[in-house]
């Protein structure tokens, strides 16, 4: 069993170091608040010789990605980390690694996006970034932050899945705040992310391959995005199958969709990222009041735990589903379609109200989540739902 | 190694296909017809040319065929019909000729 500390770090210290234990050979990055202590700690750690990984300044998010692409069709075990316009810059690259089956792994520190200019946290960056081809996996915390990192990489490259991954978690209050942290010692970590043994790589001499292909009309390009769906979908098993094996070494289990008393809860709040803890917060208080509430907490966005959601859900009287990102026009928040949507198919009329929250780190605090709480309750009451999306805290 | 086989491709299906739209042969572009996108061919007047070779060295799809070191002929699946070999010409021995049409006023 592996040996592990418990530390004091911040969530972009733990990814970085996360990183640093995967032994990737290339990182080509660019920093972007919150991002930049991710990067700016691993370029420390191959200053230092404690990674032999090349580690590639690039002079934009965009040549970034483009390097990291290049890297890994060449056969490199390649991860970087952005955020927020880094991302955005990053966008038609996003959509390349996928449709190449590059399996890069990428730490996203969620930011808004312009304009107006902000630096905080909100969801709009990976939310933009949802249809991209990305296995997306979120943190709460530094540890899930640290755990996903791990995990991230044996599910990229798993031969059945071949797809990159990215890890979000939630600028400044993630990023940036010191939290108890576990970390395994790097022999232990190397035993479990194991060997990359590229498929296709360029610079196998013995087998050469031609990358970036065309394949126009009249060509196979249908097929190769069906090829792509087939592959994120394989990707559900073999996220919840490397994740029982991490669950072993670490005991710190990874659901894709994680619940707090929803055994019996007649009110539940979803949420995807740190707000989690905060409605877990309210939810028992409220317990100890009487009230029944739960708290489903979303940890992979792509591929969508649609059956998971809808069975936590089953027998919920009235459910809030928060976003912290706008779809703006859409019946709501990207979250809120998902859940929806999830809902469909179950026989129950379960009433579910779209709570855009925190943008642009609007702060989000206890007595927020508790309107939210009230809200339910009314509505298992039998009181009408709000009509349409509801902007928490707004003035 | 053996040719990468493509002959059924018409009928692959997803999982029929390399991932991420990889070519796993090097080599193969000789089977990629270009030359039906030309509009123009490269005709050469052999009494005209030297043998310099200069539209050997210049062309980019490698369409200029030799023997013992001569300019024979233009390998017509693959020229595209750039021009370059006439243009490099240093005795204007190659002309570009309009193809799919021979009608006087269109020449």
């Amino acid at each position: 069993m592996p040996t592990q500390k418990t530390i004091a770090a911040t969530g972009n210290a733990v990814v970085a170091e996360a990183l640093r234990q995967c032994s990737p050979d290339v990182m080509a990055a660019y920093p972007i608040t919150p991002q930049t202590t991710i990067v700016e700690e691993f370029a420390g750690f191959v200053a230092k010789g404690r990674v032999h990984t090349e580690y590639v300044t690039t002079e934009s998010e965009h040549s970034a990605m483009s390097a990291c692409i290049g890297a890994s069709a060449a056969g490199a075990r390649v991860v970087t980390a952005t955020s927020s316009q880094g991302l955005a810059l990053m966008w038609e690259e996003l959509h390349i690694a996928s449709g190449m089956r590059l399996p890069i792994v990428m730490a996203n520190a969620n930011r808004a996006l312009s304009a107006p200019i902000n630096i905080h946290c909100d969801h709009s960056d990976i939310m933009g970034a949802r249809d991209t081809g990305w296995i997306i996996l979120f943190a709460e915390t530094a540890q899930e932050a640290y755990d996903n990192t791990l995990m991230s990489m044996r599910i990229a490259e798993n031969p059945e899945v071949l797809l990159p991954v990215m890890t979000c978690l939630d600028g400044f209050i993630t990023t940036h705040s010191i939290d108890r942290v576990e970390i395994m010692d790097d022999e232990s970590v190397a035993d479990f992310v194991g060997e990359y043994t590229p498929v296709n790589a360029l610079l196998d001499l013995e087998n050469p391959v031609s990358h970036g292909n065309f394949a126009g009309l009249g060509g196979p390009f249908f097929e190769f995005k069906k090829a792509q769906r087939e592959a994120i979908e394989r990707s559900r098993k073999v996220i919840t199958d490397v994740a029982a094996e991490y669950s072993v070494l670490s005991g710190r289990p990874f659901g894709m969709v994680e619940t707090w008393g929803m055994e019996d809860a007649d009110v539940a709040v979803v949420v995807i990222g740190s707000t989690a803890g905060n409605a877990r917060h309210v939810a028992r208080q409220l317990r100890a009041d009487g009230v029944k509430a739960g708290v489903v907490k979303v940890r992979c966005f792509r591929p969508f735990p649609f059956a998971e959601i809808a069975e936590a859900l089953s027998g919920v009287k009235a459910v809030a589903v928060l976003d912290r990102a706008e779809s703006f026009g859409a019946e709501g928040g990207p979250l809120f379609l998902e859940v929806r949507s999830a809902l469909y198919d179950s026989s129950e009329r379960i009433p579910v109200v779209n709570y855009i929250y925190g943008l642009g780190g609007s702060d989000v605090r206890l007595e927020l989540i508790e309107t939210v709480f009230k809200d339910l309750s009314d509505i298992a009451a039998g009181e009408e739902a709000p009509a349409g999306l509801v902007y928490l805290g707004s003035r | 190694m053996s040719k990468w086989d493509i002959s059924g491709m018409d009928s692959w299906t997803s999982a029929d296909f390399p991932l991420g739209a990889v070519i796993p042969q090097a080599g193969n572009s000789c089977d990629y017809v270009t030359g039906g996108w030309r509009s123009n061919r490269p005709e050469r007047n052999d009494e005209k040319c030297t043998q310099c070779l200069m539209c050997w060295i210049m062309c980019p799809d490698s369409a200029v065929v030799t023997e013992d070191e001569k300019v024979v002929s233009f390998k017509l699946k693959h020229c595209k019909g750039c021009g370059i070999c006439a243009k490099v010409c240093p005795v204007d021995a190659i002309d570009m000729v309009p193809e799919g049409c021979d009608l006087p006023e269109v020449k």
